[in-house]
């Protein structure tokens, strides 16, 4: 076995452009999840209308690379707020099966042939971060030392998104910091009798759903921004693995879903290298190695099954909270 | 009674709320909530038809009825948790009809639940923090600067303090609510509705399942809230509360109200005795059911 391409290959997740964007998705849904209680299932979704509203923006309107941020976010806001008027007034339950319908809508929307010109159906988008690139600070050449090594290009994407995530979770955590963050946390536990102290929890709702969103849609901007979009980036698996990162680190903390997600995909990249290595070997019994590939998702799906059972409050979550989970 | 040999003295009862004969829909000299031809049907059950009723200012006023009389039915609508299908109501000279909950509540009309609503998970000092009224850190935009809200917080929290200390709650303010008995919710929820300084107070059963000595003291915690100038609209079933706090009794039964008047003489009324009371209301439970034999035979 090649311990070496499976520690590189371990190692790089740490710190990529994927990672950090799955960071930002899992950030915007511990706003919705685990400060408001929204179940939220079209993560997906929040991050296609995020991407494609980059690309979009930049392709066929000729924004400029902050102009075309500036479109993603607020083309999740829209999104989150068309989702919201219809479902923040019914139960939580109900938000979650329109929210899992409307990713799946989203996606099919992008995949169709209609708007051709505009979405590129399953063929996607291209080459719209040129301007983002002309501004790249860093002179061409390589960066980074040991496993990690980047061009200018890549290692640019890696640091604006880097300040991007930063910058959002010290908002996150300002937010749930606050007496709005009360609000919000005293809502996940009982809506009436926030409503009964004169609060429009609706108003809230929206407003928590909003910016998780439009984290989340930034997020995915930048999950396309070093190559492409596709809509097959958006299939419903997306919406789980960010479940997974976010359960993994802690629903109802700010760090934790940053940990979560760099933990998610450390553990994919070290499976994604160590099983198929283990395949050619011999190890993992009649398996090939494109099988045993495919297995990591298993024991993902596994790991989220033990966390939720005997760790629900995820790495960094709040023992205490625990004991009184109804 | 009993009361006779306490050595507290009985609270004050204010007289002279109403005008003219004490009847259902009877007028009130100064009325606070004012509601007229109020009705809330659910499918084919009409669970409140009120035709008139008015609360008076500044008297702690009790709701009585059978279970499903429709009481907690006509608090949630006078509070804006539910809509009726016809009727209007009024709170302070101010039309609430279609207003929703959040609103009536800023207004100064504060509710608690019949089921105790304490936020779980949000410490007690959280809990009541969040009632404060007009908060500025409530706003998004604001609550990421804390040079906006850090003295008001201050404030708040300052307030917060002193109603734990007078709720005998304080030593639990960094506790879960969740972790709370009970009883110490029912006191940190009427302690919480106090934040927002509130001018009318709804207390829905506020000593279903409390303790006779945890009783005596939210018995002296609504009585506090009349002195303070508060008024107080709350359901009950325990008649010996009712008789010991309440200026006026309003009693309910099948979604209408069939009686008003001061304690004493709601109670002697023969149809509250009918849909309510029952005829044994002064009688040991055991005498009722024949289990005990009275002194002198009589069953």
């Amino acid at each position: 076995m090649d311990f070496n391409s499976i520690f590189i290959n371990t190692a790089q997740a740490l710190f990529s452009p994927v990672t950090i964007a799955f960071a930002m998705a899992a950030l915007g849904l511990a706003m919705h999840f685990g400060f408001v209680g929204l179940l939220n299932f079209g993560i997906a979704g929040f991050m296609a209308v995020g991407a494609y509203g980059y690309a979009i923006s930049t392709l066929t309107f000729g924004f400029p690379w902050w102009g075309a941020f500036i479109a993603a976010m607020v083309a999740s806001a829209i999104f989150a707020v068309i989702l919201g008027i219809p479902t923040l007034q019914l139960r939580g339950d109900y938000l979650a099966i329109v929210t899992i319908a409307s990713a799946e809508i989203v996606r099919l929307l992008l995949l169709s042939t209609t708007w051709i010109e505009t979405t590129g159906s399953a063929d996607g988008l291209v080459a719209y971060a040129d301007d983002f690139r002309s501004i790249n600070p860093f002179p061409d050449g390589d960066y980074g030392f040991g496993p990690w090594n980047y061009t200018a290009n890549q290692f640019w994407v890696l640091i604006f998104a880097l300040i991007v995530l930063i910058i959002s979770a010290l908002i996150v955590w300002r937010l749930t910091h606050s007496p709005w963050g009360r609000v919000i946390k005293g809502i996940r536990e009982d809506e009436d009798a926030v409503r009964a102290l004169g609060k429009n929890v609706f108003s809230y709702k929206m407003q928590a759903l909003v910016v998780g969103g439009m984290i989340a849609g930034l997020g995915g901007a930048l999950y396309v921004l070093p190559s492409s979009a596709n809509p097959m980036l958006f299939a419903t698996s997306l919406t789980f693995f960010v479940w997974t990162a976010l359960l993994l680190g802690g629903a109802a903390t700010v760090f934790g879903p940053l940990l979560g997600a760099v933990v998610f995909w450390v553990l994919q990249a070290f499976l994604g290298s160590l099983l198929p290595a283990m395949a050619e070997v011999g190890l993992l019994g009649g398996l090939s190695s494109a099988q045993a590939g495919a297995l990591r998702f298993v024991l993902v799906g596994i790991l989220l099954v033990l966390i939720v059972i005997w760790r629900p409050q995820g790495m960094v979550g709040d023992k205490r909270e625990l004991t009184f989970v109804k | 009674m009993s009361s006779n040999s306490n050595p507290k003295k009985a609270p004050e009862k204010s007289t002279g709320l109403h005008v003219g004969e004490a009847a259902p829909g009877v007028k009130k000299v100064d009325p606070i909530l004012v509601a007229d031809k109020v009705s809330r049907r659910f499918g084919g059950l009409v669970a409140v038809d009120v035709d008139h009723v008015e609360i008076p200012r500044g008297a702690i006023t009790a709701l009585i009825g059978p279970n499903g009389a429709g009481k907690t039915t006509l608090f949630n609508l006078l509070t804006g948790f539910d809509k009726p299908d016809t009727g209007t109501w009024s709170f302070s000279g101010s039309n609430l009809a279609g207003v929703p909950a959040h609103k009536v509540a800023k207004m100064g009309q504060v509710r608690t639940f019949q089921l105790t609503k304490a936020l779980g998970l949000l410490t007690v000092l959280e809990n009541m923090k969040l009632g404060a009224k007009g908060q500025q850190g409530e706003n998004i935009f604001k609550s990421i600067f804390p040079f906006f809200w850090k003295k008001q917080e201050d404030e708040n929290e300052q307030r917060a303090i002193e109603i734990l200390e007078r709720f005998k709650l304080l030593k639990l303010k960094d506790d879960f609510a969740a972790s709370l008995s009970g009883g110490q919710r029912k006191l940190l929820e009427m302690a919480r509705a106090l934040m927002s300084n509130p001018t009318l107070v709804m207390l829905d059963e506020p000593m279903a399942g409390v303790n006779p000595a945890l009783t005596e003291s939210l018995l002296e915690h609504i009585l506090d809230l009349k002195k303070q100038g508060m008024t107080v609209l709350f359901v009950e079933h325990d008649m010996h509360m009712v008789r010991h706090i309440a200026d006026w009794v309003i009693v309910m039964a099948e979604g209408q109200i069939i009686a008003e008047g001061s304690p004493d003489e709601v109670m002697r009324n023969e149809a509250v005795v009918d849909a309510y009371l029952g005829s044994h209301q002064d009688v040991d439970l055991g005498v009722v059911t024949g289990r005990i034999e009275l002194p002198n035979g009589k069953k």
